[in-house]
């Protein structure tokens, strides 16, 4: 490796394209996003490597606002397939099934199927719900080098990249947040000790790893350890998925962002009494449903921060 | 002298519809717990000793409930949307709960 390739401040950008009807691309330089509004000739010259992001599809739910959920899965999977920036492969950040029902999973797993790109997946809550996550393991990271027998974490490198797929969802307790737990943060720190710090790290995980609302449980308590570890790289993307809504937040040279659901929305922390799903308007769905698209260029600027809604 | 052994049956009969019902609800109180807008409630509940507490889910999102201790007292089934769980609480003592779906729900059964 060049002495270039060792420089923390030589900048990598993400490039994270979220829509809903219209897009959005979120360029993240050295951890620093800018959205701005994607059209097709710019997501036709949009170059590195590209993957897709899809969270939350909750096969098996059928109730306001949505009695089908594997029809929006397929929408997102198919949405993915069409997109001009060919994603190489797709993050499935959890809650792939509302109730962990192995006929849940089978039809997921053939919708997700449907889109011919390989799918790393993490378990939501809502997949462990049974045996400790047993048949989502197997099924869903066959032939996965687990951190930890049955810790459904594990990482891998593709595109330049170092992807993290961490487990927060295991063994919660009363009155906690999402959870790491001690044998995955030590297999976290020795994972990520003999990487460059201009290695670009891309993390997945189901619940936010910063706190968006503790008061909803949105949140990983034991996520400063693991920002900790994160630390000393110059380009760090996190995304999470669980609260099925866009958000976004930089620390430093760590970038977060969460995904929407392919199944309801859910409501902005706080402004509703619970987090229940939100009730639409029929013809409404679809605009608060979506997937997100990020690619990786090389750039030699930091890029400030823009403010842009993220849809009409 | 046909008849009665039919009226011993019947008399029989009568002693167990009589006696049986009155001996079972002596024995068994209910309480319910109801799980609206992702919370418990009431969040605490005191109950007699023996008294059964049914956990019933009017949300449209599924919930557990699993005591707090570790590990846990009771641990239900996955409650989906009107599903219910119920446990009869023998001892006295004070029984913290929790969803385990989202940890930040708890709840309290105190029996006396």
């Amino acid at each position: 490796m060049s002495d270039t390739e060792h420089d923390p401040s030589r900048r990598h950008a993400l490039s994270c394209m979220l829509w809903a009807g219209s897009a959005v691309i979120w360029t993240v330089s050295g951890g620093i996003p800018r959205g701005r509004m994607l059209n097709q000739a710019e997501a036709a010259t949009a170059a590195g490597f590209n993957f897709a992001q899809i969270s939350d599809s909750h096969i098996g739910f059928a109730r306001d606002p949505n009695m089908d959920t594997p029809g929006t899965l397929q929408a997102a999977i198919d949405q993915v397939r069409a997109s001009p920036l060919r994603p190489a492969m797709i993050l499935h950040t959890g809650d792939v099934s509302h109730l962990s029902k192995p006929s849940e999973f089978d039809t997921a797993e053939k919708i997700n199927a449907s889109g011919g790109l390989d799918v790393h997946y993490v378990p939501g809550e809502h997949d462990v719900l049974v045996e400790e996550g047993r048949g989502f393991i197997e099924r869903f990271q066959k032939g996965v080098k687990q951190g930890a027998p049955g810790g459904a974490f594990y990482s891998f490198d593709q595109g330049g990249v170092h992807f993290v797929g961490l487990n927060n969802v295991g063994n919660l307790a009363a009155g906690g947040m999402g959870r790491l737990g001690e044998a995955q943060l030590v297999w976290l720190e020795k994972d990520l000790k003999g990487l460059a710090a201009s290695q670009p790290i891309v993390v997945f995980a189901h619940i936010p790893l910063w706190t968006v609302y503790a008061e909803w449980g949105w949140g990983t308590e034991d996520a400063v350890r693991a920002l900790t570890a994160l630390k000393r790289f110059g380009s760090v993307t996190v995304l999470n998925g669980h609260i099925h809504q866009v958000m976004q937040k930089v620390e430093g040279h760590v970038a977060f962002h969460t995904a929407r659901s392919t199944a309801f929305p859910q409501p902005a922390p706080g402004t509703a009494p619970s987090a229940g799903p939100m009730k639409v308007e029929p013809g409404r769905l679809r605009a608060m449903l979506g997937t997100a698209s990020v690619s990786m260029v090389p750039t030699g600027t930091t890029l400030a921060i823009i403010d842009t809604p993220l849809g009409a | 002298m046909r008849m009665r052994p039919v009226t011993r049956r019947g008399a029989a009969g009568l002693l167990v519809s009589l006696f049986a019902p009155a001996a079972f609800a002596v024995e068994e109180k209910t309480a319910m717990v109801s799980i609206d807008n992702f919370t418990f409630k009431p969040a605490r509940l005191t109950v007699d000793k023996g008294t059964r507490v049914n956990f019933v889910n009017h949300d449209d999102i599924p919930h557990l409930v699993v005591g707090s201790t570790s590990p846990p007292l009771f641990k239900s089934e996955v409650l989906d949307t009107h599903d219910s769980f119920a446990r009869v609480f023998d001892k006295s003592g004070s029984y913290p709960y929790f969803c385990s779906l989202h940890p930040h729900m708890q709840g309290v059964i105190v029996v006396k």
